[in-house]
């Protein structure tokens, strides 16, 4: 039983990272429904800054954070004005392989700024005390990274549905042009979510370097597949969905590690995959997606 | 996400036939070697997650063609040794060495690095009869692909057997558990070597662990592990994944000695800055190591800082001996022919400082092995172990 809390605390935690990654995912889905495959690789422009901010320049880890935040969502806006934006009219097709073409540049940019040979972040876990579970220890810095995921979220939930500009966000989401007639500015709208996103997504970089720290070009590629099977799963373009599912990938993906025998242990990569295929064949809708009405 | 991985590779096969189109156009341009040099070839990842690697082997046998050139080369010829860069993936490899051997002209190749690419370039060297003498390739299969192909670093099952002998007879463990990539040939092959030995000896493997090329979350593998209380971990990868595993199982509680191969080397330089204490307990079969006194070493130590001001690494060493012996089979050869030289490093027996090192029939080397454990943040040689094979 404790070898089942310990995998599903291990599960949490990686959840936690992916939901916020699918989070960026969803929210520019909902909006411009355009499928921003360089978000993961703005998480791992997040995590050079955020190493930068703390080797370099000395900064405290939360400031950081905060640095590597602005700085990444800065980046998000710049990237939607310059590649997305003058595409808003063009065929979904032609910005979705805008966004491969980002993708490509933003991983062969940082190859060149920083070589491909990959950077130890430092350990912020040094000093931090361990839980024992039975015989099993978890580090206190997993229940802080899933806390702060989880506080960020409900902060999130609460911008989105309870303030005004939220509600702008949520009625652009809804209909674009109809908001627009309504007196929403649309490309401010459009310009806050990849902020919102690609900030979160500095955040869950800063999460991951806490357990995993180590940065290189290409280390956005595999944890942004994985959220976006999780903002598949809850169903795209809904940001609760983005956050269970984000949640339900990290816990299937790290049961999958634990309960398949180890001769087989080959195959919990493809079990993650398996499950998008799964939601593909049985609700392509996500689980708290609504069936598309389509409109004659 | 497949659309994007697919994309990748045609853009990759696109770059390959632009890389092509250029190197083909530069061709013509090229002059060929002049006859009093004798050109080899050279097949390194020089950037890349395993650059460490390739440098420190490039720069050793850098260092050991200076030293020859400068006595007089080989049989009054200068040597010019011309290193491509290939960042440690095997395509890249083919490519450089198509380079290698229709520009640059080789007469024999020194390379590659790690074990995927050296695959791939070996069956080519068969297939075109260049010697080919990987210096640190530790796959089986590399020196079965041809008589003309060598290497001078022990190969992965002697490292796996050895490890398990030392972990029992050594460190009297009864229980032993293994994390290992299973995409990786190098790790599969200590893996097998490792449980085969282990299982003869007596040992009860509790667990056996596998992960995939770029992960980086070992967490439920490690819990999965330490519920079986094993008395080692044996986790035979390249230091980049190492240092994860290592401070991965500390998080989860795992606190036993780790075992691994030679992909250990140069964990010290991956550590957290002002903590290589970090890396203590850990236990590696490896080729080189600078606490040896012996007065070769020492000289080779001593230049090797005075020319790149670094320590050298085993792959250093590996890179210097591989130089040596290439340019003694020449000179033993007489003569840039391939057969002549592949039959010279047939009989060779040289004293390098890797050990003294001839080769088997199957090319494969035949020396000590050392048992490198690090304590205090530093690597200090626990032991020599006799290979049997």
């Amino acid at each position: 039983m404790t070898y089942f809390i310990t995998q599903f605390i291990n599960g949490l935690q990686i959840g936690a990272i992916y939901a916020l990654i699918a989070l960026g995912y969803t929210m520019v889905y909902g909006i411009i429904k355009l499928i921003n495959f360089a978000h993961g690789d703005l998480m791992m422009v997040g995590a050079y800054i955020a190493f930068f901010a703390l080797s370099n320049w000395g900064l405290p880890i939360y400031l950081a954070a905060a640095v590597s935040m602005v700085g990444t969502a800065i980046l998000g806006v710049v990237i939607d004005r310059i590649a997305y934006k003058p595409l808003r009219d063009a065929s979904r097709l032609s910005a979705l392989i805008t966004a491969i073409a980002v993708s490509l540049l933003l991983q062969n940019a940082c190859m060149l700024l920083f070589s491909s040979s990959p950077r130890r972040f430092p350990t912020v876990t040094a000093n931090l005390p361990t839980i024992s579970i039975g015989n099993s220890t978890v580090n206190v810095i997993v229940f802080i990274s899933i806390a702060l995921a989880i506080a960020l979220m409900i902060i999130l939930n609460l911008f989105v549905n309870k303030t005004r500009i939220g509600k702008a966000m949520l009625a652009v989401s809804e209909d674009m042009r109809a908001a627009q007639l309504m007196g929403i500015n649309v490309d401010f709208i459009v310009s806050l979510t990849f902020a919102i996103g690609s900030a979160l997504a500095a955040f869950a970089a800063v999460l991951y370097l806490f357990s995993y720290p180590q940065i290189e070009p290409y280390m956005g590629a595999m944890p942004g597949i994985k959220a976006f099977i999780a903002a598949v799963l809850g169903g795209i373009g809904i940001i609760p969905g983005a956050m269970v599912g984000g949640f339900l990938l990290g816990i299937i993906e790290s049961m999958a590690k634990a309960y398949i025998p180890s001769a087989f242990s080959q195959v919990t990569d493809a079990v993650v995959f398996l499950v998008l295929i799964l939601v593909l064949l049985i609700k392509p809708s996500g689980l708290m997606g609504k069936p598309e009405k389509v409109k004659v | 996400m497949n659309m994007k991985q697919a994309f990748k590779k045609v853009m990759a096969v696109s770059m390959a036939a632009a890389f092509a189109v250029i190197s083909l156009a530069a061709c013509s341009k090229s002059s060929s070697s002049s006859s009093d040099e004798i050109v080899i070839g050279g097949l390194a990842p020089l950037t890349g997650s395993v650059s460490l690697y390739g440098k420190a082997t490039t720069n050793g046998a850098q260092l050991a063609f200076k030293e020859i050139n400068a006595a007089g080369g080989i049989n009054g010829k200068q040597i010019k040794y011309v290193v491509l860069d290939e960042k440690g993936d095997a395509q890249e490899a083919i490519t450089a060495y198509n380079r290698l051997r229709d520009q640059e002209k080789m007469v024999a190749l020194l390379g590659d690095v790690t074990s995927t690419p050296s695959l791939a370039v070996a069956q080519r060297a068969v297939q075109d009869n260049i010697p080919m003498l990987t210096p640190t390739s530790t796959d089986a299969q590399v020196t079965l692909t041809g008589d003309n192909v060598f290497r001078i670093c022990f190969i992965d099952p002697d490292q796996g057997t050895t490890m398990a002998k030392y972990a029992s007879e050594k460190l009297g463990a009864k229980t032993a558990a293994i994390i290992s990539n299973a995409s990786d040939t190098y790790s599969v092959g200590l893996t097998k070597a490792f449980t085969e030995e282990a299982e003869a000896l007596g040992l009860t493997i509790t667990a056996s662990e596998t992960y995939g090329k770029d992960d980086k979350d070992f967490k439920s593998q490690l819990t999965k592990i330490q519920q079986t209380n094993p008395d080692v971990l044996y986790c035979p990868d390249y230091y980049e994944t190492d240092i994860l595993i290592l401070s991965q199982a500390k998080e989860v509680g795992l606190n036993i000695p780790i075992l691994g191969g030679d992909g250990w080397d140069g964990i010290l330089n991956v550590t957290e800055e002002g903590n290589p204490q970090e890396a203590d307990g850990v236990y590696f079969t490896n080729h080189f190591s600078e606490s040896d006194t012996s007065e070769k070493v020492q000289n080779f130590i001593a230049a090797y800082k005075e020319e790149y001001d670094e320590d050298p690494v085993s792959f250093s060493a590996l890179g210097y001996d591989a130089a040596y012996m290439l340019a003694e089979a020449i000179k033993n050869a007489n003569s840039t022919d391939s057969d002549a030289i592949t039959s010279a490093l047939q009989s060779i027996s040289y004293e390098g400082v890797t050990g003294s090192i001839s080769f088997d029939e199957n090319g494969d080397p035949i020396k000590p092995i050392l048992i490198i454990k690090v304590d205090g943040g530093e690597y200090t040689v626990a032991d020599k172990m006799e290979i049997e094979r």
